[in-house]
């Protein structure tokens, strides 16, 4: 059974399209078969972020409005068989989505993947609701900072009301990403712990990912940070994030401080 | 900045973030799915005391005010002269 996981934040710039690109990098190097869809319509990153921007064609509204069939609209990676992109219009706006359009197109990529993963536009319109209508899950990206939670708190009530599983009276697995964490300034009490947004928002975590230069450098390279440096400390947490979606036991290791000595003793911060 | 302000300077400013998200969001999800309600209240008042008074829809203000401990919600109905002289 495929499994449609939507991947949402309410805020924008957390993370969303970098942990879609990774999440999806990292399920098909698990041998899974993967679209990742991107619905931000007009403002389309995807395609850059997977190093695909050069061979889009056509797009997610071309199929939602019939101007094209859904497999002339795939692309497949360079580096991974088993993973797909369907990009996003960049000419156009999220108004061009229709609900059913996008049931369609949701239907035909239950057919062909296992997992399709869709990489919510930020806020609450329509491009944001129509990402999460038909999620059988959520990722909800959130970075350890008060508006990115309080946008995730509102986003959570959205996933819990507006989507068809929850208007059937079903749920949607929701869990927390959180992302570009700071283990030396969470220790020092200038950012918000683990603990702390866990607490708030009251979902279960599948995965911490610190924050890290990998990530730049791997977006700068068009390449997913799962594929780019997998010994990485991101590509690592996306790596064990991806094992828990499919349902593995994999302990939780939230990053620790990394100081020496005389750091410690001056409270300088060192590029872990 | 005194001595003390200056070891304290950056510390802590998580659990007052912490903090100020647990109250904001009590309030948020008490509200969550019904940012209509004063449009609903207003609706359902203002259909309520037309059946006895002829009012004015314009004149019927609903606000509602969330505070720290305790929120409100306001009603203010503006009843034409006539309808109380008679």
């Amino acid at each position: 059974m495929s499994k449609v996981v939507v991947v949402t934040s309410g805020k924008g710039g957390v993370g969303k399209t970098t942990s879609s690109a990774a999440l999806g990098a990292a399920l098909a190097q698990a041998g899974q078969s993967v679209v990742v869809v991107d619905f931000d319509v007009g403002l389309r990153n995807l395609d850059l972020v997977m190093g695909a921007e050069r061979r889009v064609v056509f797009d997610l509204v071309n199929v939602v409005q019939g101007d094209a069939k859904l497999p002339q609209a795939l692309i497949k990676d360079k580096r991974l068989e088993t993973l797909w992109l369907l990009p996003a219009s960049q000419t156009r706006d999220k108004e061009a989505l229709t609900e059913e359009g996008v049931e369609k197109v949701m239907d035909g990529l239950r057919a062909r993947f296992d997992w399709i993963i869709c990489d919510s536009p930020a806020g609450i319109e329509k491009g944001a609701t129509l990402a999460m209508r038909f999620a059988d899950q959520a990722v909800v990206v959130t970075n350890p900072e008060v508006s990115s939670v309080r946008d995730s708190d509102r986003i959570i009530g959205l996933l819990d009301s507006k989507t068809r599983r929850a208007e059937g009276g079903e749920k949607v697995d929701k869990q927390l990403l959180l992302t570009r964490y700071d283990p030396v300034r969470a220790a020092r009490g200038e950012m918000m712990k683990v603990e702390d947004v866990l607490e708030i928002l009251a979902i279960p975590l599948l995965g911490i990912v610190q924050e890290s230069p990998d990530v730049l450098t791997a977006s700068n390279l068009g390449c997913p940070v799962t594929l780019h440096n997998p010994a990485s400390a991101p590509a690592r947490a996306y790596a064990d994030a991806a094992r828990r979606l499919m349902g593995e036991e994999v302990t939780m290791t939230t990053p620790r401080e990394k100081r020496g000595f005389l750091e410690r003793l001056f409270g300088r911060k060192v590029a872990a | 900045m005194s001595f003390l302000n200056f070891f304290n300077r950056n510390r802590s400013s998580a659990p007052v973030a912490r903090e100020r998200l647990q109250v904001l969001l009590a309030h948020e999800r008490a509200f969550s799915g019904r940012t209509d309600l004063a449009e609903r209240l207003q609706k359902e008042i203002l259909a309520a005391i037309a059946k006895h008074i002829p009012i004015d829809g314009d004149k019927v203000v609903v606000r509602l005010d969330r505070g720290d401990q305790v929120s409100t919600l306001e009603i203010d109905i503006e009843v034409p002269e006539q309808v109380l002289a008679r």
